[in-house]
């Protein structure tokens, strides 16, 4: 603040009792800096946004609503939920294991644990597609055994959940990681201590502290699954009304030009979208209100 | 892969959560990834060369990684000035702003992919005025640049956000104090404790758009040599039947993405260690920040 002053008496300006501008930018800068920022956020997030809900509802109403009576509309609403309903618990118990175990112990082949556990990240959703065709497909290396046993993986339904599975495996794991590290074992170890059991343990310490993440890796591993494409694309075989899932069956409205169903369809998906942006600030703000309750600080005031 | 050598913990349930987590990991991960490279060792060396070396091939890798490129550095930029503005700076709506920045990790990619085709087309909000002055944003290259920025965006926001916030703003009065404006405090003090987290954003924000298919393949039109992403050539292949050129070309996708995912856990260990050390309470002056201004007294 001195420094401020100084310099600014130097250049032969009177300094202002609560002058900061040494640290902080002329208005000007300030607003154009924001208003580029803006105006990238608009172009790029607001447009295709608000473009989804308007081109969904420019025939009115009634068109908007009349795509999500079709037979196939609702086959592929079903199939999503099922695709999801499967995918995200099962991913759920995986994070909560994979976090247990690399959070609260140490072990060889830990980090390349944590690198695997990302790895579906990294590769292309078409190339998550293609490694369960190659596996499972008619060419695949089990493809012949399959076929044997009268068991249809890609082109089918199973297929589609093991894709989504695919896609969405690190969400939960890597949201909880990092959470229970910081949490340490104290806590877990002082309940272990006193005769909880390891399960009573978990659920009463554990689970508690790490229930907004727990939360918003849920989510977020929700919104991926109902909106993969790519992945569930080369799976699929795109049969109607039978293998279709909410984003393959957009694609098909818009490819034959019915573009109010296609985003009326996608207008779903992007409500969907809104929620989970929705969610994560309630998460966020929930998580920021449970942990600034119990810090080190007000800990030893609240118990003397 | 993971051997236990000892157990220091008197906590439970080592064993269960560690084995059901590496049995699905290998059921769903690692196994399905390994047929990949199953199949493709069928192929020989020429068969395989000769698919991924093919121009048709190699056009598709230069868009995608140059489209990719683009999209990376425009977020880098964007994600910076947009990360500065809503640490530093309080403007209506900042929250609203704050919340939407997350929406292209929300937004089903085939959703993303009709509605900047909607937006950019001919007749479409911003492409009737690009039209006019004859450029062709939807169904061309610059479509791609587009939909792979749009998909990226969070990355760079989101990894330099938390190092912002947390920039002690002591080191920015002292730079003031000893005499520096304010873009070179900026470009001296903060960029280096920032820049860390950045690339971090940008190498994650590129890997996501070289893999990227939903929200492209509305866009790009298509064209074989021209608009065709690698991604897209993968499935082309695969609906002619021609596995084995799917496989190849799969192959050198996913090298490619285990390599990004190296290169992202080093960027992320750097970042990580430099910003524990700017904040950390008896380090104020980051060790980058010191030799700067010692450079500068010299």
């Amino acid at each position: 603040m001195a420094g401020a002053i100084a310099l600014s008496a130097r250049n032969g300006f009177i300094p202002r009792p609560h002058a900061t501008g040494a640290t902080t930018e002329s208005a000007a800068v300030r607003w154009s800096l924001i208003g580029l920022a803006v105006l990238f956020l608009v172009l790029f997030l607001f447009i295709p946004l608000a473009v989804v809900f308007a081109s969904a509802l420019e025939k009115g109403i009634a068109p908007y609503f009349a795509s999500f009576r079709s037979p196939d509309a609702l086959a592929a609403i079903r199939l999503t939920l099922l695709a999801a309903g499967i995918a995200v618990p099962l991913n759920l118990l995986f994070g909560v294991s994979a976090a247990w175990a690399v959070a609260k112990f140490e072990f060889v082949g830990k980090s390349l644990l944590i690198t695997l556990i990302d790895l579906p990240f990294s590769v292309s959703p078409v190339v998550s597609g293609l490694i369960y065709v190659l596996l499972f497909g008619l060419q695949g290396l089990l493809g012949p055994w399959l076929v044997a046993h009268d068991v249809k993986i890609i082109f089918a339904v199973p297929g589609i959940v093991l894709a989504t599975i695919f896609v969405t495996f690190p969400f939960v794991a890597r949201e909880l990681i990092p959470l229970i590290q910081a949490q340490g074992n104290d806590e877990e170890e002082a309940a272990l201590t006193l005769g909880a059991s390891g399960w009573q343990t978990f659920l009463r310490v554990t689970l508690p502290n790490i229930k907004w993440g727990l939360l918003y890796g849920v989510i977020l591993c929700n919104a991926r699954a109902m909106g993969e494409f790519g992945a569930v694309s080369v799976v699929s075989g795109h049969i109607r009304g039978m293998t279709n899932t909410m984003p393959l069956h957009i694609e098909i409205l818009y490819n034959e030009y019915q573009y109010v169903s296609a985003f009326a369809v996608a207008s779903l998906l992007a409500l969907l979208a809104l929620v989970t942006l929705i969610a994560k600030s309630a998460v966020e703000w929930r998580s920021r209100q449970s942990s600034g309750s119990l810090t080190a600080e007000n800990w030893e005031e609240a118990v003397p | 892969m993971a051997i236990v050598l000892k157990q220091r913990s008197i906590l439970p349930g080592f064993g269960l959560t560690l084995g059901f987590a590496l049995f699905y990991l290998s059921l769903i991960v690692l196994i399905p990834i390994s047929a990949a490279f199953v199949k493709a060792s069928a192929l020989t060396w020429a068969q395989f060369w000769h698919t991924v070396s093919a121009p048709r091939a190699l056009a598709s890798y230069r868009l995608s990684f140059g489209a990719s490129l683009i999209g990376a550095v425009i977020n880098l930029f964007f994600g910076l000035l947009v990360a500065w503005v809503l640490v530093r700076y309080s403007f209506p709506g900042k929250r609203l702003f704050d919340s939407l920045v997350d929406l292209p990790f929300a937004l089903p990619t085939a959703v993303a992919g009709i509605s900047l085709t909607a937006i950019y087309s001919s007749h479409g909000w911003i492409g009737q005025y690009l039209d006019a002055v004859g450029i062709k944003a939807a169904y061309s290259r610059l479509g791609v640049v587009i939909a792979l920025t749009f998909v990226g965006l969070p990355f760079v926001v989101r990894t330099v956000q938390p190092v912002l916030e947390d920039l002690d703003k002591d080191v920015e009065e002292a730079a003031a104090s000893l005499g520096a404006n304010r873009w070179q405090t900026f470009a001296r003090v903060i960029l280096p404790a920032i820049l860390p987290a950045a690339l971090t954003g940008f190498a994650m924000a590129f890997a996501r758009a070289v893999g990227e298919y939903g929200s492209v393949v509305f866009i790009s039109g298509n064209m074989p040599m021209r608009t065709e992403i690698t991604p897209l050539l993968i499935i082309t292949k695969l609906e002619q039947y021609d596995y084995a050129g799917a496989t190849a070309i799969a192959v050198v996708m996913l090298i490619v993405s285990f390599t990004l995912l190296l290169a992202i856990n080093l960027l992320q260990k750097w970042s990580a260690r430099r910003h524990t050390a700017g904040s950390s309470a008896d380090a104020e002056f980051p060790e980058v920040v010191k030799q700067d201004f010692a450079l500068q007294q010299g």
